[in-house]
């Protein structure tokens, strides 16, 4: 259903036949002739000083198939890119292509739909290449992403257990600086994505209607069956960590400046004795 | 033994006979040198051989030439005067060298070309040069083999050798195209296939006359342009290979300056403040020119951005200061890649290296000025003995300085002692103390 938001806009465009002088910034879209309507407008415009951010984490599950387990079939692992809050990625990723060992049967996966995951088997850790590809109002370029694909737990004590998957995620944020006015409409209101406060008198287009509640059902992945197993990345955490250190180095440079300070005094105290000398 | 049957010699059949045969042969194989075997097949005819080589080798030997120098004369067939000249002559045997001088052939002349008057009448009249220029040039070239530098130099008009030498090679490629009975025949001639260009040759004689005169001032001059232009060359490169890469770069942004600001002025003391100052006035430019470079990407990731922006801050420092810095940050406890790397928590870790750099800087300062005045800080322990008010003051100076360095106190103390030896009197130590007392 999100992949058919940008084609009203494309059939819109291609209807009107008003002068191409008209344009203020030349447009990314595909549109040959804009519009004067200041939808159509906005749709080429892109914005400044704004900043669209979307918390994702990739990573791999692998669950250990214990007595099903052959020398080629040891493990059951799935590899996925999820909002950081379980959030459907789908309204910024129109589709995701893993790419896997070439060992594999069609190495190239692709994942057209959210949740985009791909689940196999396998022995052999390797390094999955992920790119993501995202709609045309979003960004034209496409974001690759490199995560190392693990099956045997860091502790080897005890035999593996098939109930408790060997879990790797890694977090980011995608960034989009000047993100276009359609895109900035579109997604203002998800969870999936951060969007700062926008600057006073900024008029934004309405959004295209689409069916939200469908695609949050279909795409988030809030109720996976691995939701059980994903990580908690916490930022709270981080800042604390941080702003302790800070602090420990603070003190230092404060004391050393105390120190500092005092050296440099000193050398006025030896001028008179050394007068007095002279005399 | 089966030699001997097969010439059917009669000796054979008596046994004491072979026995005194034996001898001689031994006697005769030694000058020889001919192999038994090959003696055994000859039987007597052996002796016969070496004669025969002998004279041979007498006769091999030849007689040696007798070599001998000589005072003689020589004509050579290049001089129209038949001069007789004398050289030393290498004389083999007695029979001088015959033939003609041997640099005779070296002779040449180069062919210049004859015009008769009708045909300068008819093909050669030109308006800037008379018939008698001409023929003088004619005749000075014939006479000079073609060496333009000195016939200029005859020459009675002030005419340029580039003048003389258009005049010449013009008037030769008219007459051999004049001569030839069609146009296909002269084609191959060098003078005509190959026209003199005077322009052409005047410039590259002016061009090479600058490079020769050229001081070494405008040589460096030179090279500093030509090495300009090669730096341009190499600038334009980059943004085509930058271009190209599709790495996504990130950007904490003016927004993360805007966040560090405030966090400074708000933490530190006010005393901190104008030493915070210029750093941030480097940081800032760096991070509008990463700024710049960031603006034209569309999309990127925040630990790029993140890595990017540390790179920018450790360009400045050295490598065994980078190493420090993350070294104290694992003894913080803090990952050198957050965890979480959101925009917070990256503006925290930049701005948490940054302070840990200052801090770094600092100790060196501090290291720095103790190691000057370590030799003023006699004089500084000589106050505590003074007034109350001073004994305050020299008590927390004591308490700063000790727990640093513990050497210094041994030596404040022998230090002290040198001092009050070397004056001696007991008024000079009042009056010392006295003026340092009024001095604070």
């Amino acid at each position: 259903m999100s992949n058919s938001n940008p084609l009203p806009l494309k059939r819109q465009g291609e209807q009107s036949s008003d002068d191409g002088a008209s344009a203020i910034k030349p447009s990314r879209l595909k549109i040959a002739i804009p519009s004067e309507d200041s939808d159509k407008k906005n749709a080429n415009r892109r914005l400044k000083d704004v900043e669209i951010c979307v918390p994702i984490v990739y990573g791999t599950i692998a669950f250990y198939l214990g007595r099903k387990a052959s020398e080629s079939q040891s493990h059951k692992w799935t590899v996925y890119v999820r909002g950081a809050s379980n959030e459907d990625l789908g309204v910024v990723v129109k589709r995701v292509v893993f790419q896997l060992h070439p060992s594999f049967n069609n190495p190239t996966r692709v994942v057209e739909s959210p949740p985009f995951e791909l689940s196999e088997c396998g022995w052999g850790e390797f390094e999955i290449a992920i790119t993501l590809y995202f709609h045309s109002d979003v960004c034209e370029k496409q974001l690759d992403l490199y995560h190392h694909l693990k099956l045997y737990p860091e502790d080897e004590s005890g035999p593996q257990s098939t109930k408790k998957p060997v879990v790797v995620e890694s977090y980011n944020e995608i960034v989009f600086p000047e993100p276009s006015e359609v895109f900035l409409a579109r997604v203002q209101n998800h969870p999936a994505v951060n969007v700062p406060r926008l600057p006073a008198g900024l008029n934004l287009p309405s959004p295209v209607p689409s069916d939200t509640v469908n695609d949050k059902e279909r795409g988030d992945t809030k109720d996976h069956l691995l939701t059980q197993w994903f990580l908690n990345f916490s930022e709270a955490d981080e800042l604390l960590k941080l702003a302790a250190a800070r602090q420990q180095v603070q003190a230092h440079i404060v004391k050393l400046r105390r120190q500092l300070s005092l050296v440099e005094g000193l050398p006025q105290l030896s001028k008179p004795p050394s007068g007095y000398e002279c005399t | 033994m089966d030699a001997k049957d097969i010439l059917g010699l009669p000796k054979n059949s008596f046994p004491s006979l072979e026995k005194k045969s034996r001898p001689p042969k031994e006697s005769q194989r030694k000058p020889d040198g001919i192999s038994r075997e090959v003696y055994a097949l000859t039987g007597g005819l052996a002796s016969l051989m070496p004669a025969i080589e002998a004279s041979q080798l007498k006769k091999k030997p030849l007689p040696l030439e007798k070599i001998t120098w000589q005072w003689l004369p020589f004509t050579s067939s290049a001089r129209k005067d038949n001069l007789h000249l004398y050289h030393w002559v290498r004389v083999i045997n007695g029979v001088p060298p015959t033939g003609d001088y041997s640099f005779a052939k070296y002779n040449k002349s180069v062919d210049v070309i004859k015009y008769t008057d009708e045909e300068y009448d008819k093909y050669l009249s030109d308006p800037t040069w008379t018939k008698e220029e001409t023929d003088q040039l004619f005749d000075l070239c014939e006479r000079f083999d073609l060496r333009f530098i000195v016939i200029a130099d005859r020459f009675p008009s002030s005419r340029t050798v580039e003048e003389l030498k258009d005049r010449y090679y013009s008037v030769s490629r008219a007459i051999l195209i004049a001569r030839a009975p069609s146009s296909g025949d002269v084609v191959a001639h060098s003078i005509v296939k190959e026209p003199y260009n005077v322009a052409q040759e005047m410039e590259r004689k002016r061009a090479l006359s600058m490079v020769l005169s050229q001081t070494r001032q405008q040589e460096r001059r030179d090279e500093e342009v030509l090495v300009e232009a090669k730096k341009i060359a190499e600038k334009r490169l980059p943004p085509k290979v930058a271009g190209q890469s599709q790495f996504v770069a990130s950007n904490a942004g003016a927004e993360a300056i805007e966040r560090a600001v405030p966090g400074e002025t708000v933490s530190p003391s006010n005393v901190q403040l104008p030493m915070v100052a210029p750093d941030n006035a480097s940081t800032l430019a760096s991070l509008r020119m990463f700024d710049r470079e960031i603006f034209q990407l569309r999309v990127y990731l925040r630990t790029y951005a993140l890595e990017q922006m540390v790179q920018a801050g450790n360009a400045s420092a050295g490598l065994r200061t980078i190493k420090r810095v993350e070294q104290t940050l694992q003894d913080l406890g803090v990952n050198l890649k957050p965890r979480v790397p959101t925009k917070a928590v990256c503006a925290e870790h930049l701005e948490l290296r940054k302070e840990i750099l200052t801090w770094l800087n600092l100790q060196k300062q501090v290291q720095y000025k103790e190691a000057e005045g370590s030799s003023f800080r006699d004089g500084s322990y000589g106050e505590t003995p003074g007034t109350p008010k001073h004994l305050h003051r020299g008590g927390d100076q004591d308490r700063t300085f000790i727990p640093d360095s513990m050497n210094f106190g041994v030596e404040r103390v022998g230090k002290k002692d040198q001092k009050r030896k070397a004056p001696g009197a007991p008024s000079a130590h009042k009056r010392p103390r006295k003026l340092k007392a009024s001095d604070l």
